[in-house]
């Protein structure tokens, strides 16, 4: 077939370059193009949140983002290296240890929407929480311990934030 | 209480992280849909599109023909023995042969070198079907001239149970209130989010290897040989992670697994197959939609003194597990209540829709749905709190109900006071304004089924000379923790950290074999297993410590990755010492091994008797729910439930597993139903088939549980069951709140706003079009 066109993606800071054919979704390319199989394929069509990546710091499904679009934009996918990201490290931290995380399929989704939300606000409340995951679905968490992972991170990095004088002072 | 609840754990009853969270949380696990290996190719499955047809002919040649397709399989090239669950039971074929029983039932499989390329090639395969006339309602089915599905089963009867324990008669004759109900439950699906998913290998030596996401590996390992016509020791399953199942298709070998294989030996290639979504939601597997009839006799005081119920189950074209379905559902209809006499008799009833059987809750859900809404209606005609009812009924600790249950800890009426108090019950009932309403639903659960056939569990424990402790079992972490646990377990015993201990998953080629997760066994019957076998690694340490130190092996205690001199704690060495020490010294290497069987305790399936399980869980449930009368809409204001898991061996998990089963329930009271018409699935995506979402849950301040802690002696560190028992009583608990916020009565699931609307007299009754 040679209806492939030349695509230029920057994934996690690192740039891709491949020939895919041009209907080919961002979800596809990267998992099936670029290995990059943490971003997952469930409902494809928009409704699970699975496949969720942040494009220029935005929450999108990447089910419903054409690859061709994402180029000259910046991507991160939830392999995006955490030693680089305190607050995505935070996230996973406070979901492990929250119990925020069963079968684990929704997670990487969950963690990015975590991500763009305290981008957002750094520290949102309960209903703002909600709100932000109300286009992801778990079927094993019952999603109380998601949003309590989400209240824990910004919690621990807004200490992390803290003056170290205010710190020490409380 | 045993000397036990008191000891001091270092590792049990511990808030622990699961094993697998940061390669979870940074997208480092590996699931099927992950696994890309070099030639591989990509599977599709041509469905059936009508409900009930013979087929007079497959023409594959212009899908053959296509660019890029390697392989086209159907029914006939596959043995044609049939499989199943239960040896009466085995009705799937791997692809159909000469009949179509449901809308979506597999009938042709192509591999290509792409997933669009596989999905252009079903196009062009040509099938020339003859439409039968189909039947989609269970009544319907059994009447006479109704179309046949089955030859081996007449009327369409797919299973039947029936057992009476007591005197029902003379207990309804000596009853002072009776009360007969109909409830009807619908189809509801497992709903995980990772869709099937497998890679099959067949090597030019003849094995025959998949890779997916099973909750019971051997299952589909035997299963695969029976369908494939191959001795076992061909067939290898290796479990990757599980993306939650739930049970259905996860627990069992499809019609996607065999034709991986399959088309692998074709082309020499690994081929995979993914479903899409809406072929998850198309084919079979769901829990059983149900007709239940319920007749309870009580005392004036609200003792129930005699139970019959009758059930119509509709089961689906095809039988899984459903035998044991119909089965459970009458096993479990008096727990948790005293119940001194029983009649139950239930048909599940083949159909032209997609396939019923287990789901998290199994049957107990939709049995707990008809027998506590009509509790409730029986409290009210009596005159009693809600509360007291069941008070007065609970099973207590020691009993052995009608049927042969021998219950050990059953901290019931403890969970019913604390979810009445959790939820400010006695506050709240009867004094909350109008649409704001507050009610209760109780339930049980086993802690793993005493079947019939494979029952047992093994756990085998290897010690390596750095001191990591390398643990087998045959049970899967389906995302409930059971590594994290059955590690948990062995560090305890062996006094190092679970981290220490790693687990593998199964792989049937070197695991032990395992019926494996479902019915809430795993805790329990591995558990067990796994306890055993660092016991055993133990002794063997002990043994080896005494020698080296002088010691009798009695004397020694095994903490800090040390084992020490009880009575003088400053002699002692080092466990990674002892472990060299025995391997090289005394070419001893320290290997333990377990098993938990169920004994000779089995239950007699034709009669019923028996005692089901080692151990149950009571449970209840507070709803309150606020009704807009505008539009219908429920809102769950609050959840409040208690549950008597035992001795919660990581907390942490357990939460998970109680909230998460709550919130499944909410999701099948209020919202979830698998529409059909004349056979075709109308929602099969997740925009219109409605599972809970992060809004639709109460406010976590008041989303509370709670766990009642016994100490069960049947399970490992006084363990039972969790993930199951806390659904149970969900659905009766919003059904009671509605009734108290709108005066409504459901017998009929789900409690959408058009019903709503419609028991508020806003719209009219409307014609019931879907089933």
């Amino acid at each position: 077939m040679n209806d492939l066109v030349p695509v230029s993606l920057l994934v996690n800071g690192v740039r891709y370059d491949a020939a895919i054919r041009p209907w080919r979704t961002l979800l596809e390319v990267l998992r099936e193009t670029l290995a990059l199989t943490g971003t997952k394929r469930s409902c494809g069509e928009g409704q699970c949140g699975a496949c969720t990546v942040l494009i220029d710091g935005r929450a999108v499904n990447a089910c419903l983002y054409l690859a061709v679009e994402a180029q000259g934009k910046e991507i991160q996918t939830i392999e995006g290296p955490a030693a680089g990201d305190p607050v995505l490290a935070q996230i996973q931290r406070s979901f492990a240890t929250k119990g925020a995380i069963q079968c684990g399929f929704c997670t990487p989704g969950m963690v990015i929407a975590a991500r763009a939300l305290l981008a957002e606000r750094a520290q949102p409340s309960e209903d703002e929480i909600r709100a932000a995951l109300v286009g992801h679905l778990c079927r094993c968490t019952g999603y109380v311990q998601i949003i309590e992972a989400i209240q824990d991170a910004a919690g621990a990095l807004a200490r992390d934030a803290a003056p170290v004088a205010a710190r020490v002072g409380s | 209480m045993r000397d036990e609840t008191m000891r001091e754990f270092q590792v049990i009853g511990r808030p622990t992280v699961k094993k697998d969270a940061l390669a979870k949380a940074s997208g480092r696990a590996e699931y099927a849909d992950d696994i890309a290996m070099p030639g591989m190719l990509h599977g599709k499955l041509l469905r059936s599109p009508h409900p009930h047809a013979r087929i007079v002919r497959i023409d594959a040649s212009r899908a053959l023909a296509l660019a890029g397709v390697r392989a086209v399989v159907t029914g006939r090239d596959f043995p044609g023995v049939r499989y199943g669950n239960l040896p009466q039971t085995r009705d799937y074929l791997p692809l159909a042969l000469d009949a179509v029983r449901y809308i979506g039932e597999e009938v042709a499989a192509v591999a290509a070198v792409d997933e669009d390329t596989a999905e252009e090639a079903l196009d062009l395969i040509e099938v020339e079907y003859a439409p039968l006339p189909a039947v989609f309602d269970p009544e319907a089915a059994i009447a006479p001239g109704a179309p046949q599905l089955h030859p081996h089963a007449p009327g369409n009867v797919s299973a039947h149970t029936e057992f009476q324990f007591g005197d029902v008669e003379a207990g309804f004759a000596q009853a002072d209130h009776v009360r007969e109900d109909v409830f009807e439950t619908q189809p509801v699906k497992q709903g995980m989010l990772e869709p099937h998913a497998c890679v099959g290998l067949w090597e030019p030596s003849g094995k025959a290897t998949l890779w997916s996401c099973k909750m019971s590996p051997y299952v589909v390992w035997r299963q695969l040989s029976m369908g494939l016509d191959l001795p076992p020791g061909q067939v290898r399953v290796v479990q990757t992670y599980v993306g939650g199942g739930f049970s259905g298709g996860k627990q069992e070998a499809m019609p996607m697994d065999f034709c991986a294989l399959l088309l692998s030996k074709r082309t020499g290639r690994p081929v995979k197959l993914v479903h899409g979504m809406d072929e998850v939601l198309t084919i079979g597997h769901m829990r059983h939609p149900m007709k239940i009839w319920l007749r309870t006799g009580t005392t004036r005081d609200g003792r129930i003194v005699a139970q019959h119920c009758r059930l119509l189950a509709n089961g689906g074209a095809y039988s899984s597990i459903g035998g044991f379905s119909i089965f459970l559902a009458g096993a479990m209809l008096n727990l948790p209540y005293r119940v001194p006499n029983i009649r139950y008799e239930a048909d599940r009833i083949y159909t032209n829709n997609g396939f019923c059987g287990a789901l998290r809750g199994h049957t107990v859900v939709q049995m707990c749905f008809a027998r506590e809404s009509q509790l409730e209606r029986i409290a009210a005609d009596l005159g009693l709190d809600p509360l007291e009812l069941r008070h007065r009924n609970a099973i207590q600790p020691g009993d052995t109900t009608a049927n042969g249950f021998r219950v050990g800890t059953f901290a019931f009426d403890e969970c019913i006071d604390r979810v009445a108090e959790m939820s400010g019950w006695r506050e709240k009932r009867g004094r909350l304004p109008k649409y704001r309403g507050i009610g209760l639903g109780c339930g049980a659960h086993l802690s793993g089924a005493r079947l019939m056939g494979h029952s047992a569990s093994a756990a085998e424990l290897r010690i390596q000379e750095d001191g990591s402790i390398h643990l087998t079992t045959g049970s899967t972490d389906v995302g409930q923790g059971v590594e994290t646990v059955m590690a948990m377990i062995a560090a305890e015993v062996l006094g190092v950290d679970p981290d220490d201990v790693s687990c593998t998953k199964v792989d049937s080629a070197s695991t032990p074999v395992d019926p494996g997760t479902f019915g809430s066994r795993v805790t329990l019957f591995t558990g067990k297993a796994v306890e055993r076998a660092a016991e055993d690694a133990r002794t063997q340490l002990a043994a080896l410590a005494a020698e080296r130190m002088g010691l009798d092996p009695g004397e020694l205690v095994f903490r800090g990755h040390e084992i020490l001199n009880r009575n003088d704690e400053r002699q002692r060495v080092s466990l990674k010492e002892i472990v060299r020490y025995g391997a090289f010294q005394r070419g001893r290497l320290v290997t333990g091994r377990g098993v938990y069987a169920a004994g000779d305790e089995k239950i007699d399936f034709r009669s019923g008797y028996g005692n089901l399980s080692p151990a149950y869980t009571p449970t209840a449930c507070v709803a309150e729910v606020e009704v807009d009368p505008e539009t219908g809409h429920v809102t769950v204001v609050g959840l409040w439930g208690a549950d008597d898991s035992g001795t919660p061996l990581n907390p942490l998990a357990v939460k998970g597993q109680v909230i998460g089963a709550t919130v499944m329930s909410l999701g099948h009271a209020l919202y979830e139903n698998l529409i059909r018409v004349d056979g075709r699935v109308m929602n099969p995506s997740f925009r219109d088939y409605k599972m809970p979402l992060a809004t639709d849950i109460p406010p976590l301040e008041r989303f509370k549980h709670a766990n009642v802690l016994t100490w069960e002696p049947e399970g490992p560190f006084g363990a039972k069951e969790a993930g199951q028992g806390a659904g149970t009583g969900v659905v009766a608990a919003i059904a009671n709140a509605i009734h108290d916020a709108t005066g409504i009565r459901f017998h009929r699931l789900p409690m959408t706003p058009e019903a709503i609307l419609r028991g508020l007299g806003r719209v009219p009754e409307a014609k019931e079009s879907a089933q």
